[in-house]
């Protein structure tokens, strides 16, 4: 029985929000003082950061590994920590009450993972933790076995697409740079995670920051880069911080830099900070940034892979698709091909969010249907309410109803209902969702986000907003559907980027399967969700109101009267639908219709 | 422009541009350094570098990191992103901005001790609705909670 005991703190984004350096030093604090460090119980203890394991719902977690048996407890706060450590780790007893539950293992026993597999295992500051997990094998193994055309040839045959959105084949990507002659070339790892709802490839870069740096090295080495890039968001100030001290060690160890593991190949890896621009995650916008302009995109061809980063043969791609690359050298392609569907394949890392049970980061075989992940994985929706729609693929994407449930999950199957895969968020929906509000919504952040070159987005995109705000207001028309629908399919065919030929996805989506809600705000001036304000009437309910004066206090324009502890009422003709009242009560008392 | 903040300016322009980075580096140094753009930073770095004054203002006003007035002492950051949207971010806004008496598009209270804005996502959906003030995250937030944590800032 081994006498070593490891404690883990969860300490992503998530960790950190819910506590976690506060519990971290709390187990310092009690670890010395109840001596388990020291000689006395012959223990050696170890702190490890750990980064995203996924269920950041449940923070912060803690692992108690000892005598071989791993514990984790769930909702750990800085004041449980010395019973932890006195019950524990000192007499040997686990804390019955604050381990995970049942759902916390059906979380997790549905998912394959090959990304996500050491996060929340590993020290992702200490490269020597990725080592002793087979990390830079796969560098070996390419630079000492491997001709760069063999490399390639590898990604081909695994069958792995582009985890970023467009789902390219990376391998062939690849190659169309490799036969280029020119003798500089760039590769780009694009880290400009800016999909609302998508935090998969920060955690990433925070848990495992080493696995996207080997699959840089090895794609330089295959398309013969001698430098490369990773645009990141200003906005990830810790996965730059860890990208940082990972780039350092590496460079320490020989893994970056001249003559990598005793070969002729070189390479110098650069850190470029984005600036908050969502248009940027585009390619040839991306690579505008990086030089120092405006990202705005231009029209390709010429493809970067051949004319990129100030006009030279540039590959560009996703942090995750870069992630995986690792893998695939060392345990080969069939084995990754293995996995997944007929055209998609091994596994791809899904944000699963919105009014589900457990939200958390996951990472699914391709081709999982979305009842399996909503349900087995997600554990239904929040509070037992009704299932409405998921929404995939950001902005982007569409809004896929109950009756495509059984869907299976990849990019084909995703197209084939009007949405996308994108960078692989999933943000469920349910009945108390409006979806005209949704949309409107994603139209918002287009607008804000199109950058203003081509005129079908910069005013395709305004005119769109306008007249779902209007639907929203109770000021929409019959013909306002048909508008929306041809305005959304010309935006679509006529813009010169990914952002404005996606932006209206989700207006053409709900517009096919939700209709009737958009219907019901025009015809009837109703919203059928109670989100839109603006057609929601206010009012006091008699047996549920205590007097309590909460939302007389809270109205902007004293609609609302009534003496204390005696039922109040709202003036229908002064109320301006705010909802102030309703958020203010506390016994559901304010109802809206 | 006083000597002190030309021989800020002059550090920055040799960290920065004397290494061959560009202006979307330069920009971010001079925020952080001031906590905002200033006109006269830019003026001074066309004139230096002999760039356009326009290029730096078009990257400026492209990017929303970059601010071009200053900011309050407080940065009250609320996360817009699609689940922060779903579970009542929007309310949070209303709520903040009208306790701090923002009116229109105005961002920065009058006595600079809060400038409330939004970002896109920080990724943080599990613990939706978001939001960060200073260096601080706040989770699964309500309007009155948001309220409350904001009080502390006020002393």
């Amino acid at each position: 029985m081994s006498s070593e005991i490891t404690v883990n703190v969860c300490m992503g984004t998530g960790g950190i929000a819910a506590g976690g350096v506060q519990v971290m030093k709390a187990f310092e604090r009690e670890l010395e003082e109840a001596g388990v460090t020291g000689a006395r119980l012959e223990k050696h203890c170890k702190l490890h950061k750990v980064g995203c394991r996924g269920f950041c719902a449940r923070d912060v977690l803690v692992d108690i590994t000892a005598g071989g048996a791993s514990t984790t407890y769930q909702y750990v706060e800085e004041r449980m920590v010395k019973r932890l450590v006195q019950e524990h780790i000192v007499e040997g007893r686990p804390v019955e009450e604050w381990l995970v539950g049942e759902d916390y293992h059906t979380f997790h026993d549905h998912q394959e993972k090959i990304i996500l597999a050491d996060l929340g295992k590993i020290d992702p500051e200490s490269i020597d933790d990725y080592l002793a997990v087979g990390g830079y094998e796969a560098t070996k193994k390419a630079l000492a076995t491997m001709s760069p055309a063999q490399v390639i040839e590898t990604i081909k045959d695994a069958g792995l697409r582009g985890r970023g959105g467009a789902g390219f084949l990376t391998g062939v990507k690849w190659g169309f740079c490799a036969v280029c002659a020119d003798e500089q070339k760039y590769i780009v790892c694009n880290a400009d995670e800016g999909d609302p709802g998508a935090f998969m490839d920060r955690s990433v870069i925070e848990g495992n920051p080493h696995a996207v740096i080997e699959g840089m090295i090895i794609g330089a080495y295959a398309i013969g880069a001698d430098t490369g890039y990773i645009y990141i968001r200003a906005e990830y100030p810790l996965a730059v911080e860890r990208l940082k001290t990972a780039i350092a060690q590496a460079e320490q160890k020989g893994y970056l830099g001249k003559n990598i593991c005793d070969s002729d190949f070189g390479f110098t890896l650069k850190i470029k900070l984005g600036a908050g621009a969502f248009v940027c995650g585009e390619e040839t916008a991306l690579i505008a940034s990086i030089e120092g302009d405006r990202g705005m995109p231009r029209a390709k061809p010429p493809f970067p892979a051949n004319k990129g980063l100030w006009g030279k043969p540039t590959i560009i791609n996703n942090v995750e698709t870069l992630a995986t690359v690792a893998p695939i050298i060392n345990k080969g392609p069939q084995w990754f091909a293995s996995i997944g569907t007929e055209t998609s394949k091994g596994t791809k890392v899904i944000a699963l969010t919105g009014k589900i049970r457990n939200t958390g980061l996951i990472e699914i075989p391709m081709g999982m249907t979305l009842k399996e992940i909503i349900y087995d994985i997600g554990g239904g929706i929040e509070g037992d309410r009704l299932f409405k729609a998921v929404q995939t693929g950001g902005p982007s994407g569409g809004c896929i109803p109950q009756q495509y449930i059984d869907l299976p999950v990849d990019y084909e199957g995703l197209h084939s209902v009007g949405s996308m895969m994108g960078s692989g968020g999933m943000v469920v929906l349910d009945e108390t969702d409006c979806m005209v509000s949704i949309t409107k919504f994603f139209l918002q952040f287009t607008k804000e986000e199109s950058c203003g070159k081509c005129v079908p987005c910069r005013i395709g995109t305004k005119r769109l907003l306008e007249i779902l705000t209007r639907i929203t207001e109770g000021k929409g028309e019959k013909k306002d559907l048909e508008l929306l629908q041809t305005l959304a399919e010309d935006v679509r065919d006529s813009s010169l980027c990914g952002l404005g030929m996606s932006a209206p996805n989700p207006v053409i989506s709900t517009l096919k399967y939700f209709r009737h809600e958009y219907e019901a705000h025009i015809n009837e001036k109703k919203c059928p969700a109670g989100v839109c304000n603006a057609l929601l009437t206010f009012f006091i309910r008699s047996d549920n109101c205590v007097g309590c004066g909460m939302c007389r206090r809270a109205c902007p324009v004293d609609a609302v009267s009534g003496e204390k502890k005696k039922v109040h009422d709202i003036d229908q003709g002064l109320c301006i639908r705010c909802g102030a009242c309703f958020d203010a009560c506390k016994f559901s008392a304010v109802l809206k219709e | 422009m006083e000597k002190e903040v030309q021989e800020k300016l002059e550090s920055i322009y040799r960290r920065t541009i004397a290494r061959g980075d560009n202006i979307i580096t330069v920009l971010q140094q001079i925020q952080n350094e001031f906590g905002y753009v200033r006109e006269d930073a830019i003026d001074w770095f066309a004139k230096r570098a002999d760039i356009p004054a326009a290029k730096f203002y078009g990257v400026v006003t492209f990017y929303s990191q970059f601010h071009l007035s200053p900011r309050g002492k407080n940065i009250v950051t609320v996360c817009s992103g699609t689940v922060c949207h779903v579970k009542g971010a929007p309310r949070i806004i209303d709520r903040l901005r009208g306790d701090l008496k923002l009116k229109g598009e105005a961002q920065t209270t009058a006595d600079m001790l809060f400038t409330v804005e939004n970002v896109n996502c920080v990724g943080a959906c599990s613990i939706a609705p978001v939001v960060i003030v200073n260096d601080k995250v706040y989770g699964k937030q309500s309007p009155d909670k948001m309220a409350k944590n904001l009080k502390s800032y006020k002393d």
